[in-house]
């Protein structure tokens, strides 16, 4: 490893790794012998390259599941995902938007309303930020990754309320560029960050007046899971005037995971259960696919959405 | 039995509609009329109302301004309010309409000051109408809206105590007590004899029929015994705490979590407010009904009691200072007398105070008498902030020159040329100087040597100090572009501002801090340049950014010292100097320190923005304050370094 003071001297860095060998880490199943039922460990290195190899493009790896639940026969959930690497001479980006929302209202309202707003929110965010970003340099970027998150959110707000008859609906979303997260969010559904070290950490707030009513210690949180207002929202996307949703960013370590679900999944299952859930080393597409069934499992009283993004160690 | 008459709907009197009717209507649509059919000028109802134009529109219906026929020889102005029957079925229709007379019934019974008066309804159709006495005025949200600046506690209290007045009013009703249930600045007018009007009687409630979803009105204002279906005379008061909160602190409560009153106290947003006023606010806005006032009488009672203790009961508005410390009651230490203006930051070492002037002179001063040690002449003045490296001080010139200074002595070891004017402060790391020029150029200098190791072409005078994070480095230009460069002077990647970038660039989590002459604060991927948020202010600046917690501040040249937060980019507090802030803030311990052109230095309580104390020097502070050991060391263009005890 060459020092820090002889870099100073050569203007030409060499690149460390050809680029042919470097590859996105790639999710390990592990394979049981159908005979014995019990993991062949050995069997599963092997078929993977045993060559040490300092990763420098990075994958973003993501999960999705959804289900209309068991005692709902319509879905008024809805959600979007994309996952981009941009790789070129000059630069690496990991791009990711992660949406997801819940939608209220009487008759088909609810579903309306929240694929509208994921539609407007996933169109802008992609034109106003991605399209760019991946046209030019980054001083062809012309507006904030926040600014970007805001305005999609209100355009979408101004949607729902045009379009539907009085439907809303909750929005939880991420974009994720590098290891830096910005999250928007109004309503219940909810964004998890899980650490490399077991703790599920709630990045959201929600926006009911139950939680606002546990909060001020005006009924206990046994009480607010019977409270006849637990679904009361005291803000939502196309539901009231003036609308402010909440923005915010972070910057995630290794190894981290991001999970978006929305409270068919929360409200039925306890964090530490999908913590747990969450910290086997299955892939985040079979991480997603056992919380959905857990839920339902568990009565699936209502729609269940899961993101799970897991970014590189 | 209580009457309620009440809960949000459209004005009677006044203007104003409220804008988020949609989150409690979430009504099938049952009329063949859309509320969007509004009456248009010319109609007449009941050959009596002439409408002559459109108010206010709501989800219920619209509010006109109508002449009365019946007085052909003047022009007497009403006010109509038109709601909308819903409802299919013919008896829950009948039922609606019943409900409204009644409610009418006793409105028109009202006879007080401060509520509009009603002269008539009648239902035509699918539609009731109250025709209210017209007023000329503007509700308390428009009056809110149009402030920039708070509103006095005068008179706020004034109007406190009229609404306690009209409240008390309502609540002795006889034989039903009516409770408003809607208090908030849009039900509440101010006329133009500068006095109180409870507008928007929510008769129009009944005529919501068939709510579905799980949405209700983010009120704001109403009090957490609301949601468990209790409406008392206590829930009026909560309601006229909430609102006399968010005309004190101009934070509309809408827009945050509800309940949530206790933790934007009001002092810490408006430190001019007094502790008896805010006191009785937080009363009224108790969690527990019976923690309350009983009566609004009780409220008033206490209201006066507080203005008779603060003294504004007999005076006239005046401007009531925060608590400051007079520049005479803080203890310099010393000061020190250059022969020019200090433009720039001092530097504190091995007990030693370091900083250059425009004298020429780099100056080494006894850090706990002032004594003079030695002092270094250049050819040119000095605006740069001098670093410290194995012994050495480094400190660049206007006369284009880059020295190494040996700190005992104040001997010079080596000095470096460029081909500008130096005004970037050297950055030290991995045994190099990273320090910019007016020559356009980042130059990498070997500290011991003295000899270049690269440099990198800009484009454009590069004034601000770069800064180094791992093996990356980070600096702006004249031209608004951002370099990120690796340790071999190779572009990583270039931002680029709308203007320059004087201010220097920190970095926290990843990401670029940096404030550019285009008014913004950017926050960049440190990785890729891209922009994470951008805070505008009201002009540039040039003030380099300090974090603290999850708070970032900065000042600028629109006079104010800014606090953000780091993650939502969303300004905590701002507090205004009498000039430009082109000093950086610091902070040390809980308060932030920071300079002005107005020649003051401030103290500032760092969560709150609140003035802790100020002192005045004789010109403006450009430079940025030095803490060390409780000592706070600056510069002043009066010549000056001074040292003050915190």
């Amino acid at each position: 490893m060459t020092s820090l003071f002889d870099r100073l001297f050569h203007k030409k860095t060499k690149e460390t790794l050809p680029r042919s060998h470097q590859y996105p880490e790639e999710p390990k199943l592990e394979t049981a012998d159908p005979s014995t039922g019990v993991l062949d460990k050995k069997n599963t290195s092997a078929s993977l390259p045993n060559i040490d190899i300092d990763l420098e493009v990075t994958q973003l790896i993501v999960g999705v599941a959804q289900s209309s639940g068991i005692q709902r026969d319509h879905n008024e959930d809805s959600l979007f995902t994309l996952t981009t690497n941009l790789i070129t001479d000059e630069r690496a980006v990991d791009f990711g938007l992660y949406i997801i929302a819940d939608g209220m209202g009487g008759h088909d309202n609810g579903e309306l309303a929240s694929r509208i707003a994921v539609g407007r929110l996933a169109s802008h965010v992609i034109n106003t930020l991605y399209k760019p970003l991946i046209n030019s340099t980054s001083n062809g970027v012309e507006i904030s990754i926040q600014e970007a998150m805001q305005n999609g959110v209100f355009q979408a707000h101004q949607a729902v309320k045009k379009e539907t008859n009085g439907g809303g609906t909750t929005l939880t979303a991420a974009i994720i560029l590098g290891d830096q997260v910005t999250i928007t969010h109004v309503g219940d559904s909810r964004a998890y960050l899980l650490e490399p070290d077991g703790n599920i950490k709630l990045l959201t707030h929600d926006h009911s007046m139950v939680k606002r009513l546990v909060d001020i210690g005006q009924i206990s949180p046994e009480q607010a899971l019977i409270h006849p207002q637990r679904n009361v929202l005291y803000r939502a996307l196309g539901q009231g005037e003036p609308f402010e949703p909440d923005i915010f960013s972070f910057q995630v370590c290794h190894g981290c995971q991001l999970l978006l679900c929305s409270d068919g999944l929360w409200g039925v299952i306890q964090e530490s259960d999908l913590a747990q859930k969450i910290y086997s080393s299955q892939s985040p597409q079979v991480i997603c696919q056992s919380l959905i069934n857990s839920a339902n499992e568990a009565g699936g009283p209502d729609n269940i959405s899961a993101i799970l993004v897991r970014f590189p160690n | 039995m209580v009457a309620i008459i009440g809960k949000s709907c459209q004005i009677t009197g006044g203007y104003k509609l409220e804008n988020h009717r949609a989150t409690q209507n979430l009504a099938d649509k049952g009329s063949s009329r859309k509320p969007s059919d509004h009456l248009q000028p010319g109609v007449i109802l009941v050959n009596r109302y002439s409408i002559q134009s459109v108010v206010g529109v709501g989800g219920m219906g619209a509010v006109y301004c109508a002449r009365d026929l019946h007085f052909p020889n003047v022009v007497k102005r009403v006010a109509v309010k038109e709601m909308i029957n819903l409802a299919r079925d013919p008896v829950i229709h009948d039922t609606i309409v019943r409900n409204f007379e009644r409610e009418a019934n006793i409105l028109a019974t009202l006879n007080h000051p401060s509520i509009p008066r009603i002269y008539d309804y009648f239902s035509q159709d699918d539609r009731s109408y109250l025709i209210i006495e017209f007023i000329e005025g503007k509700d308390l949200e428009e009056i809110l809206t149009e402030n920039d600046e708070f509103l006095d506690e005068v008179q706020v209290v004034n109007w406190a105590i009229e609404l306690c007045d009209v409240i008390s009013y309502l609540h002795d009703n006889k034989p039903e007590p009516i409770i408003f249930r809607d208090i908030k600045p849009s039900n509440i007018m101010v006329d133009i004899h500068a006095h109180i009007l409870l507008v928007d009687f929510g008769i129009a409630k009944t005529f919501r029929t068939g709510q579905k979803g799980t949405m209700i009105g983010t009120e704001g204002y109403s009090p957490p015994e609301q949601y468990k279906g209790e409406a008392t005379q206590q829930a009026d008061i909560y309601a006229l705490g909430a609102t006399l909160h968010h005309l004190l602190t101009k934070r509309d409560p809408r827009l945050e979590p509800p309940f949530s009153f206790e933790e934007r106290r009001i002092r810490t947003i408006n430190p001019a407010i007094s502790p008896e006023l805010e006191s009785v606010i937080y009363t009224a806005l108790s969690y527990e009904p019976e923690k309350r006032f009983i009566t609004t009488a009780d409220m008033k009672n206490a209201l006066i009691a507080s203005a008779k203790k603060t003294g504004i009961l007999n005076k006239l508005p005046a401007a009531i200072k925060p608590f400051t410390r007079e520049t005479a009651e803080i203890s310099t230490v010393w000061k020190f007398e250059c022969e020019d203006e200090i433009r720039g930051t001092p530097l504190f070492c091995n007990r030693m105070i370091f900083i250059g002037a425009y004298d020429n002179n780099l100056y080494a001063l006894n850090a706990s008498n002032g004594e003079f040690i030695w002092k270094f002449a250049t050819e040119g003045g000095i605006v740069c902030k001098p670093a410290v490296f194995e012994g050495n001080i480094y400190i660049g010139s206007e006369d284009q020159r880059l020295y190494c200074i040996n700190l005992r002595s104040g001997q010079e070891i080596w000095s470096y040329y460029s081909n500008g004017p130096i005004r970037s402060s050297p950055h030290i790391a991995e045994g190099h100087i990273f320090i910019g020029s007016d020559d356009a150029y980042l130059h990498a200098v070997n500290a011991l040597s003295g000899r270049r190791a690269w440099r990198v072409d800009a484009g454009a005078p590069v004034r601000s100090t770069p800064l180094l994070v791992g093996e990356q480095i980070y600096f702006g230009t004249e031209a608004g572009d951002l370099f990120c460069v690796d340790l071999g002077g190779n572009i990583k990647w270039r931002f680029k501002a709308k203007r320059a970038l004087t201010s220097s660039p920190i970095y926290a989590n990843g990401i670029i801090y940096v404030g550019s002459v285009d008014t913004l604060l950017y926050a960049l991927d440190a990785k890729s340049g891209y922009i994470i948020w951008r805070f505008r202010m009201a002009k540039a600046t040039i003030s380099t950014p300090f974090i603290t917690d999850n708070y970032i501040f900065t000042g600028s040249v629109d006079s104010h010292i800014y606090c953000i937060d780091l993650h939502s980019a969303k300004e905590i507090w701002n507090f205004a100097t009498d000039n430009q802030v082109t000093s950086s803030p610091v902070t040390y311990q809980d308060s932030v320190y920071c300079g002005s052109v107005d020649g003051a230095i401030y103290c500032l309580e760092f969560r709150t923005g609140r003035l802790r104390w100020k002192y005045q020097t004789g010109g403006p502070i450009t430079g940025t304050p030095v803490i060390a050991d409780d000592v706070l060391y600056f510069g002043s263009t009066d010549h000056k370094i001074y040292a003050i005890v915190l």
